[in-house]
C-alpha cells in the first residue's frame, strides 16, 4: 500500500538526518577536545610517538577514503536505477569498510596485549574512546549497509530504498570527514 | 547472574521507605483504577501508542507535574532539615541522605520537570501555531516521550532499589568517580539522563525540522508567532548542546565502568575538564529552559493587552542573540576553579552582554502593555510576577558576572537564590501562565479564576519568603548544601523563614491541584468555545475539541498574528472543498524501544551484562522493524473530514 | 514554504556527478598524502608543521563537503549550509574555548599547595 507522499517528505527526512549528523559532529568535537586536553597525560607511559604505526594508519585512511568515493558512485548508480551497479559499488564500499574496521580492531588488540589499554592513562582513555567511537559508527554503518543491500537485492530499487541509500551515503561520507581529523590530530600530530 | 544486585539494594531507612510506600501506593491506585474501570485497552489505543502531538504533549505535562511534586517534596525535606539542624540538633536526615535528596531535587527539577513542561508545550502548541497537522517525524516524537518516561522510571526506581547519586545534580568528579562513589547512585544518575537526553535530542531535531519545513504557506519566518521563534532558538540549543552532555556522561561512565581515566585524579585524568564540558552544555541548557517561557509571555501579553506585540523584529534579534551568546558564557559557572584574569574577564564580559537582549525583551513586553486594553487574567498575573522576580534575580546574575564578586558568591546561598529566582520566576511562572492560557483550548472549559489567583499569590509570596532569606544568608557567608551549621552563626531564623516560604509555595501547589480538580468538576458550567480569549494566533482558529488533523484546510497566511487578521477582515467563505487527509497510525514501537532502553540502563547500572545485551538488541531490533514498516499511515476520507468540521462548527455557534 | 513538485530522484543528494566525486577523491588523496609526507619525511617542523597539517585537514574538509556532500549546491533556502555553519561555530567555540581554558588552568595551577602557600605569603609581605 502506498499513499501520496507529500513532495516535501524527501527533503524533510534528508534535512532531519543532516541535522542529526550535525549533532554527531558536536559529539565528536567534544571527544576531540578531551583528547587534545589529555593527549600529553601519559602518566609515565607511552605516547603517540611510541605507539602509532604510520604506514598502517595511512593504509586505513586510504581504505576509508576510497570507500567514501565508491559509496558516491553507488548513489549515482541508484539515481540511474541501476540495481546491479548499486550492489557492486556499495558491496565494494562495505568490503573496504570491513577491512578498515578489522585493521582498527587489530591495532586495538595489539595495544591491549602490550599493556597499553584504555586503563593505562588519560591519554589512552581518550585515544580509545575517540577512535573507538568512530569505529563503532563505522560498524553501525556496515550493519545498515548490509541490511539495505539485502533489501535492494531482494526487492530492487524503490523510492523509499533510494532515499535510505542517500541517508546511508551521507552518513558514510561524514564518517570519512571525521576520520580526516582523527588521522590529522591523533596520528599525524601525535608523531610530529 | 544478577551483577551487583542483591537484597541489600532493598534495605532503606525510615524516610526513604516512606517515599517508596507513597510511590507504590500511587502506582497501585492508578493500576487498580485501570483494572476496575477496564481501561487498559483504551489507555493503550488512545494514549500510549498515540502519535498525536496533542496527546503526547498532555502525557509530558502529566509526568512533569508528578515529578514537580516529587522534587517539591525533596525541597520541603531539605528546608526542614536546614531549619532545625543547628548546634546540637542534627535534624532528621543523615548527611548521606541529605546529599541524595539535594542531588535528586536538582536532577528531577531540571531534567524531568522543566524539560518535560517544555516538550509538552512544544508538542501542544507549535504544530498548531504554524498551521501544520503534525510534527516532522511523528514516530520519533512518540519515541522521545517514551525515552523521557524511561528516564523518569529509572530515576524513580532508584528510590526503591539501590540509592541515588549523592554527588549533586551535575555529579562533579572526582566525587562522582568510581573511587569515591562506588555505589549505584551515580550510575542511576548517568543512565536516566543518557536515556532521557537521547529523547531530548531527537525532539530537538524533530521540532527544528517541523518549524523550518512545515509552516503553512505564506508564513515566512518573520510572520511566525514569537513563541515559535523561541521554540526554534531553544531547539537549536538542544541540538548543539545536548551532544556535549551525551559525550561527557559517556566519558564519566567509561571511567566508572571500564576503568578509564578521563576525570580521575590520578593516571593522567583531569577532573576540571569534566566541569568545563558539563557547563559548556549546562549553560545553553538553562537558555533551553527559559526561551520558550519568554515565548509564552510574548503570546500572553499581546493577547491580554489586545495589542500587537511591540518590537517584533527586535524580539527576533534578541532571541537570535541569546541563542548564539549562550554558547559563549559557560565559564562563569567556575570562575573560582583557577583560571587567570584574562579568561575570567572574557567570560565575565560575555555574561554581562547576554543580559542585554533579555532586557530588550522585558521592555518590549512592557511597551506592549502600555496603552493596551489590559485584561487581568491569571496568565497576566504570572507574567507580572515574572517581571518582578526575574528582573531582580537576573540583576543578581549580572552582579555575579563580575569575577571578583563571584569569588565571594560562588557556591553560596546567594547563588542558589539567584538560580532559583531564574527558574521559578522565569521558567515555572512562564509555564503556569501557559497552562492557564492554553488549557481552555484543549479542554473546552476555563480553569477557575479565583483558585488560580490564590495559587498565584501563594507562589509569589511563598517564593519571596523562601528565597529572600537565602540572598541574605549568602551574603553572610552561608554555603550551599549545608545539612548542619553552628548556632553561633545566627542563621537559624532565616532558615526558618525560608522553610515557611516553602510551605506557602506548597499551599500554592495545593491551590493549583484544587483549581484543576474543581474546574473539571464544574466543567459544564465553564464551557467555552474555540477562541475564549479573542486570541491572535492560529491555534485559536481550530475548533475545540481540536480534530486529530488540526486543520481541515491548511490556512494560507499573509500577516503576523494570522488569526487576528483573519478575524478583523473576514473573507466570505467560498464553498469549502475538503480533501482526504493522511494521518500517522498509532505505534507501540516507541514504548517498546523505551522499555528496552530502561532494561539496558538498569542492567548497566547493576552490572548485569547478559540483561544489558538483551536490552540493547531488543531496542535496536524493534527500531529496525519500525523503520521497515511501510504501512504507517491511515486515511481520513474527505467525507469524514466534512462531518467532523460541520459538527465542530455547530458546537462553536453554541458556545461562541 | 513552497510545496513545489519534486521528483524524488532529483532530491538533494542527486546533485552529484561522476566528475564531482572523482575530483573530490583525487583532491582528497593529494591532501592526505601531502600531510602524511610532511610529517613522516619531516618536510616541516614544530608549530609550522602542526598548522600546515591542520590547514590541509580543513582544506580536505571543504573538498569533501563540497564534492561528496554537495554542501552549498542545494537550492535556496540553503538550510543545510546554515546548519553546517552554525555547527562549525559551536565546534570552534567549544573546542578552542576548552583548549584555552584548560591550558590557562594548567598554567595557573602548576604550583603544589605548599608552593602556592609560600607564594601567597611572599606576595602578601610585599604589601600586595
Amino acid at each position: 500500500m502506498t499513499q501520496a507522499i507529500p513532495s516535501t517528505d524527501v527533503t524533510k527526512t534528508e534535512f532531519g538526518f543532516w541535522i542529526y549528523l550535525m549533532t554527531d559532529l558536536i559529539l565528536f568535537a567534544t571527544l576531540f577536545a578531551t583528547y587534545a586536553v589529555l593527549k600529553n597525560n601519559t602518566f609515565g607511559g607511552p605516547g603517540g610517538h611510541e605507539l602509532f604505526n604510520m604506514p598502517f594508519v595511512l593504509t586505513e585512511t586510504m581504505l576509508l577514503l576510497t570507500s567514501s568515493y565508491t559509496s558516491g558512485l553507488g548513489i549515482l548508480a541508484a539515481h540511474r536505477l541501476d540495481k546491479r551497479k548499486v550492489l557492486l559499488w556499495f558491496g565494494i564500499t562495505a568490503l573496504l569498510g570491513l577491512a578498515f574496521v578489522s585493521m582498527e580492531l587489530y591495532e586495538f588488540h595489539h595495544l591491549y596485549v602490550e599493556g597499553n589499554s584504555w586503563r593505562r592513562s588519560g591519554f589512552l582513555s581518550a585515544f580509545f574512546t575517540l577512535v573507538g567511537t568512530h569505529g563503532l559508527h563505522i560498524s553501525i554503518g556496515l550493519l545498515w549497509m548490509t541490511t539495505l543491500l539485502v533489501k535492494v537485492y531482494r526487492k530492487g530499487l524503490s523510492t523509499a530504498t533510494i532515499r535510505k541509500l542517500s541517508l546511508l551515503s551521507m552518513f558514510w561520507h561524514f564518517l570519512d570527514v571525521v576520520w580526516i581529523f582523527i588521522f590529522t590530530i591523533v596520528y599525524l600530530i601525535g608523531v610530529a | 547472574m544478577l551483577g551487583r544486585l542483591g537484597l541489600d539494594a532493598f534495605k532503606h531507612g525510615f524516610v526513604v521507605m516512606g517515599g517508596v510506600a507513597t510511590m507504590l501506593a500511587a502506582i497501585l491506585v492508578v493500576v487498580g483504577a485501570l483494572f476496575y474501570f477496564k481501561r487498559w485497552k483504551w489507555l493503550w489505543n488512545n494514549w500510549l501508542t498515540s502519535l498525536d502531538p496533542k496527546k503526547i504533549g498532555i502525557m509530558y505535562i502529566l509526568v512533569a507535574t508528578i515529578m514537580l511534586l516529587r522534587g517539591g517534596a525533596d525541597a520541603l525535606m531539605l528546608r526542614t532539615q536546614q531549619a532545625v539542624s543547628v548546634g546540637s540538633n542534627n535534624g532528621f536526615l543523615s548527611a548521606d541522605h541529605f546529599q541524595q535528596i539535594f542531588s535528586a531535587h536538582g536532577t528531577l527539577m531540571i531534567f524531568f520537570v522543566a524539560m518535560g513542561f517544555i516538550f509538552g508545550l512544544l508538542n501542544l502548541i507549535v504544530p498548531l501555531q504554524i498551521g501544520s497537522r503534525d510534527v516532522a517525524f511523528p514516530f520519533l516524537n512518540s519515541l522521545s516521550f517514551w525515552l523521557y518516561a524511561a528516564g523518569v522510571a529509572l530515576v524513580s526506581l532508584s528510590l526503591a532499589v539501590g540509592e541515588f547519586s549523592a554527588a549533586g545534580w551535575l555529579a562533579y568528579p572526582p566525587l562522582s568517580g568510581i573511587a569515591y562513589s562506588p555505589g549505584v547512585g551515580v550510575d542511576y544518575w548517568i543512565w536516566s539522563l543518557q536515556i532521557a537526553g537521547l529523547g531530548s535530542l531527537l525532539s530537538g531535531v524533530n521540532f527544528l525540522v517541523t518549524i523550518i519545513k512545515m509552516r503553512a504557506p505564506g508564513m515566512t519566518l518573520m510572520k511566525m508567532p514569537i513563541f515559535v521563534w523561541t521554540a526554534l532558538g531553544s531547539m537549536v540549543l538542544v541540538i548543539f548542546a545536548f551532544p556535549i552532555l551525551t559525550a561527557t556522561l559517556t566519558m564519566l561512565s567509561l571511567d566508572r565502568t571500564l576503568g578509564m581515566h578521563f576525570f580521575t585524579s590520578d593516571f593522567g585524568g583531569n577532573p576540571m575538564m569534566y566541569i568545563n564540558l558539563i557547563w559548556a552544555w549546562g549553560h545553553p541548557e538553562v537558555y533551553i529552559l527559559i526561551l520558550p517561557a519568554f515565548g509564552v509571555f510574548s503570546e500572553v501579553v499581546a493577547t491580554f493587552s489586545r495589542k500587537r506585540l511591540f518590537g517584533y523584529k527586535s524580539m527576533v534579534y534578541a532571541i537570535a542573540a541569546i541563542t548564539f551568546l549562550s554558547f559563549t558564557v559557560w565559564l562563569h559557572h567556575f570562575f573560582t576553579m583557577g583560571a587567570g584574569a584574562d579568561v575570567n574577564a572574557f567570560f565575565g564580559i560575555m555574561t554581562a552582554v547576554i543580559a542585554v537582549p533579555t532586557g530588550v525583551k522585558v521592555f518590549n513586553w512592557l511597551f506592549t502593555m502600555y496603552r493596551g486594553r489590559i485584561r487581568i487574567t491569571n496568565s497576566i498575573r504570572w507574567f507580572l510576577g515574572f517581571v518582578v522576580t526575574f528582573t531582580l534575580g537576573g540583576v543578581m546574575g549580572v552582579l555575579m558576572s563580575v569575577p571578583a564578586i563571584d569569588f565571594q558568591a560562588h557556591n553560596s546561598l546567594f547563588l542558589v537564590a539567584h538560580f532559583h529566582t531564574m527558574i521559578i520566576g522565569g521558567v515555572l511562572f512562564g509555564y503556569f501562565a501557559a497552562f492557564n492560557y492554553w488549557f481552555p483550548k484543549f479542554a473546552g472549559f476555563k480553569l477557575n479564576e479565583r483558585l488560580g489567583r490564590y495559587s498565584f499569590w501563594c507562589w509569589l509570596v511563598g517564593f519571596l519568603l523562601a528565597f529572600t532569606p537565602l540572598y541574605i544568608l549568602g551574603i553572610m557567608g552561608a554555603t550551599r548544601r549545608l545539612n548542619h551549621y553552628d548556632a553561633s552563626l545566627g542563621w537559624q531564623w532565616l532558615f526558618i523563614v525560608a522553610a515557611v516560604g516553602v510551605v506557602v509555595i506548597g499551599l500554592g501547589v495545593a491551590f493549583q491541584l484544587l483549581q484543576i480538580g474543581y474546574s473539571i468538576f464544574k466543567r459544564h458550567e465553564n464551557r467555552v468555545g474555540s477562541d475564549p480569549w479573542d486570541g491572535r494566533t492560529l491555534e485559536w482558529a481550530t475548533p475545540t475539541p481540536i480534530p486529530v488533523y488540526n486543520f481541515a484546510i491548511i490556512p494560507t497566511v499573509t500577516e503576523r498574528d494570522a488569526f487576528w487578521e483573519s478575524k478583523r477582515s473576514p473573507v466570505a467563505p467560498a464553498k469549502v472543498r475538503y480533501e482526504d487527509i493522511w494521518m500517522p497510525k498509532n505505534s507501540g514501537a516507541g514504548i517498546i524501544i523505551a522499555g528496552f532502553a530502561f532494561v539496558l540502563g538498569f542492567a548497566i547500572i547493576w552490572h548485569i551484562w547478559w540483561l544489558a545485551v538483551i536490552g540493547l538488541i531488543g531496542a535496536i531490533t524493534t527500531g529496525i522493524i519500525r523503520t521497515n514498516n511501510e504501512d504507517s499511515e491511515y486515511l481520513i476520507p474527505a467525507a469524514e473530514v466534512e462531518r467532523i468540521e460541520t459538527e465542530a462548527r455547530a458546537k462553536r455557534e453554541l458556545y461562541a | 514554504m513552497s510545496n513545489h513538485q519534486h521528483a524524488s530522484l532529483e532530491s538533494e543528494a542527486g546533485l552529484g556527478s561522476y566528475t564531482a566525486y572523482t575530483t573530490g577523491f583525487i583532491l582528497s588523496l593529494i591532501l592526505t598524502i601531502g600531510a602524511y609526507l610532511a610529517v613522516t619525511e619531516n618536510l616541516l617542523s614544530g608549530n609550522i608543521l602542526v598548522t600546515a597539517v591542520i590547514g590541509l585537514a580543513i582544506l580536505q574538509l571543504f573538498v569533501q563537503m563540497f564534492f561528496f556532500l554537495h554542501l552549498g549546491r542545494e537550492s535556496k533556502p540553503r538550510w543545510n549550509l546554515v546548519a553546517f555553519i552554525f555547527m562549525v561555530m559551536v565546534v570552534f567555540i567549544v573546542v578552542i574555548g576548552s583548549l584555552w581554558i584548560m591550558n590557562n588552568l594548567d598554567y595557573h595551577n602548576h604550583l603544589t599547595p605548599s608552593e602556592q602557600d609560600s607564594y601567597m605569603h611572599t606576595r602578601n609581605n610585599e604589601g600586595f
